[in-house]
């Protein structure tokens, strides 16, 4: 898989919210948090990531997920797991 | 009973059923005497048994948002439905946030009446919980492996589930329960409602049913017991309760939801009122896990525990809406209970309908959709008739209601909703028309 720009991997992780928790794409924005700004719940989370890793073809662990506070932490870990 | 307990009435209604999205649809359609059963459409239905049900008029896709229902099983998301219904029709403020930030706004009023939420409880039923969740998991699983499993799925399977949702939607903090009893459960939820404001533990409750079970498996295991109608050439005359020629239930789904109140707080706030939620009474059969007691017993003890319950006498009843599935064996047992419970001579008086003839059978939301139509007809006068009662059963000898609706009397009337169970549990609510 070709490896994806900043824009684009903001772009499909958008899409993913607003398929799976419905909220409108213009919402995510790099600085926002999951919990805080998006109201996205745990569980929800999961859905989100398993199918970022479809997207993006990368591996996200369990471990790194709780680590993933905001929508510039995943496109940091997705950026660096594709390079 | 005691003289001074606190007295109940239904301020709200909600329903989505196979005969309309909402009350007034339904309500229109029973006094019509349709039928909202239909045959199934589903790839390989020629190898079941029984190929046709009684499914929603309005899908809920069609009224909800589509990643909402991702994590709803249908039995949750039609009770969801019912119960922004029936809180609208009580006159409430819709919830403007959900679960967490409901609570705190149960503090504020900025339109409309707010309940306390520390005085507002819940008592949806469902009796069999979320199988096509359940079903279509295990598909996932199998082909796809465990990480591709909805995350939702255990709140999704769980039979209170639609309890839960229900409490979090509304803000509802003096508790949530979910009786499950099979086809008796949400006769039961009605019933534990009105001993939650009786006791104290609530001022408002949501009670209601709700069952959306319409699954492959579940034809061929209700097939498999030979408990369905197998009219399968003609699915709208399949349902017909005291007809010589049933042969069978037709399953049903749907959800169906009241809000429940202390006279009181009702009177503070101006509500209207549909009708008194006069008592409720159980019983259990003690004697098989699927078969009525054939002597009914049990099904008497528990009308007459509704009375007692009611503070009421066999006389006051004008009118019962019967468990009456279209089962050969059950429709005519349960009248036998009746005459047993209020006596050859009021039993000879009152109005006696069976429903299921035009909504299939709800199972979990047989009682509450039954009790909405027992409240509709204490409050409008009007009996919805048993359709498909072209040849009555030589056996019957009560005044069942058919062809056209009946009129009941002005002034004083309460009537019995029945609901009995497999597992042996019978149950039964007393309504009473609001003067």
């Amino acid at each position: 898989m070709a490896v994806a720009t900043e824009q684009q991997i903001l772009d499909g992780l958008a899409e993913i919210i607003d398929d799976i928790v419905g909220i409108d794409k213009s919402e995510v924005t790099p600085e926002k948090n999951f919990i805080d700004d998006l109201d996205i719940d745990s569980l929800s989370m999961v859905e989100i990531a398993v199918a970022a890793q479809d997207q993006f073809g990368v591996e996200i662990p369990d471990d790194e997920l709780r680590n993933l506070k905001t929508v510039n932490d995943v496109i940091n870990f997705v950026q660096k797991l594709q390079q | 009973m005691s003289k001074s307990q606190t007295t109940v009435v239904v301020t709200g209604l909600g329903a989505t059923t196979p005969l309309g999205g909402d009350v007034a649809s339904t309500w229109s359609a029973l006094l019509a005497g349709e039928s909202g059963v239909r045959a199934l459409e589903w790839e390989g239905v020629e190898e079941l048994p029984v190929r046709f049900a009684a499914q929603l008029a309005v899908d809920p896709s069609e009224v909800m948002p589509r990643q909402q229902l991702r994590r709803l099983d249908r039995n949750q998301a039609i009770a969801l439905i019912a119960a922004h219904e029936a809180w609208a029709d009580a006159g409430f403020a819709p919830p403007a946030k959900k679960g967490r930030a409901a609570k705190a706004e149960s503090q504020a009023d900025p339109e409309g009446f707010r309940v306390d939420g520390d005085r507002l409880g819940v008592v949806v039923s469902s009796g069999i919980g979320g199988l096509h969740t359940a079903l279509d998991s295990y598909d996932v699983f199998k082909e796809k492996g465990w990480s591709r499993v909805s995350p939702f799925t255990v709140p999704m399977l769980m039979p209170n589930g639609a309890s839960g949702h229900v409490g979090i939607e509304f803000g509802a903090m003096a508790g949530s329960h979910a009786l499950v009893s099979a086809c008796a459960s949400s006769g039961e939820a009605v019933g534990y409602a009105i001993d939650m404001i009786r006791t104290g533990r609530a001022d408002v409750v949501i009670c209601g049913g709700t069952e959306a079970c319409i699954h492959p498996l579940q034809m061929a295991s209700f097939g498999a017991m030979r408990a369905m109608s197998t009219r399968n050439e003609e699915p709208r005359r399949a349902s017909r309760p005291y007809d010589k020629n049933r042969d069978g239930f037709v399953l049903g789904e749907g959800a169906a939801v009241m809000i429940l109140e202390s006279e009181e707080h009702a009177r503070a706030r101006g509500a209207k009122v549909h009708a008194i939620a006069a008592g409720c009474g159980y019983s259990g059969d003690a004697f098989d896990i699927v078969l009525p007691d054939p002597s009914g017993g049990g099904q008497a003890k528990a009308m007459l525990r509704a009375l007692d319950n009611a503070g009421l006498e066999p006389a006051d009843i004008v009118h019962i809406n019967a468990h009456a599935t279209s089962t050969p064996a059950g429709d005519v047992a349960e009248l036998n209970s009746i005459k047993a419970a209020l006596g050859e001579e009021v039993s000879a008086k009152v109005t006696v309908t069976g429903t299921k003839s035009m909504t299939g059978h709800l199972l979990g939301g047989a009682g509450a959709l039954e009790s909405v139509i027992t409240i509709l007809t204490l409050r409008d006068g009007l009996v919805p008739p048993t359709a498909n009662l072209e040849d009555l059963d030589d056996e019957v000898d009560l005044d069942i209601v058919r062809g056209e609706p009946r009129k009941l009397p002005d002034g004083p009337a309460a009537a019995l909703n029945n609901s009995f169970g497999f597992g042996g549990h019978n149950v039964s609510v007393v309504f009473q028309r609001a003067l």
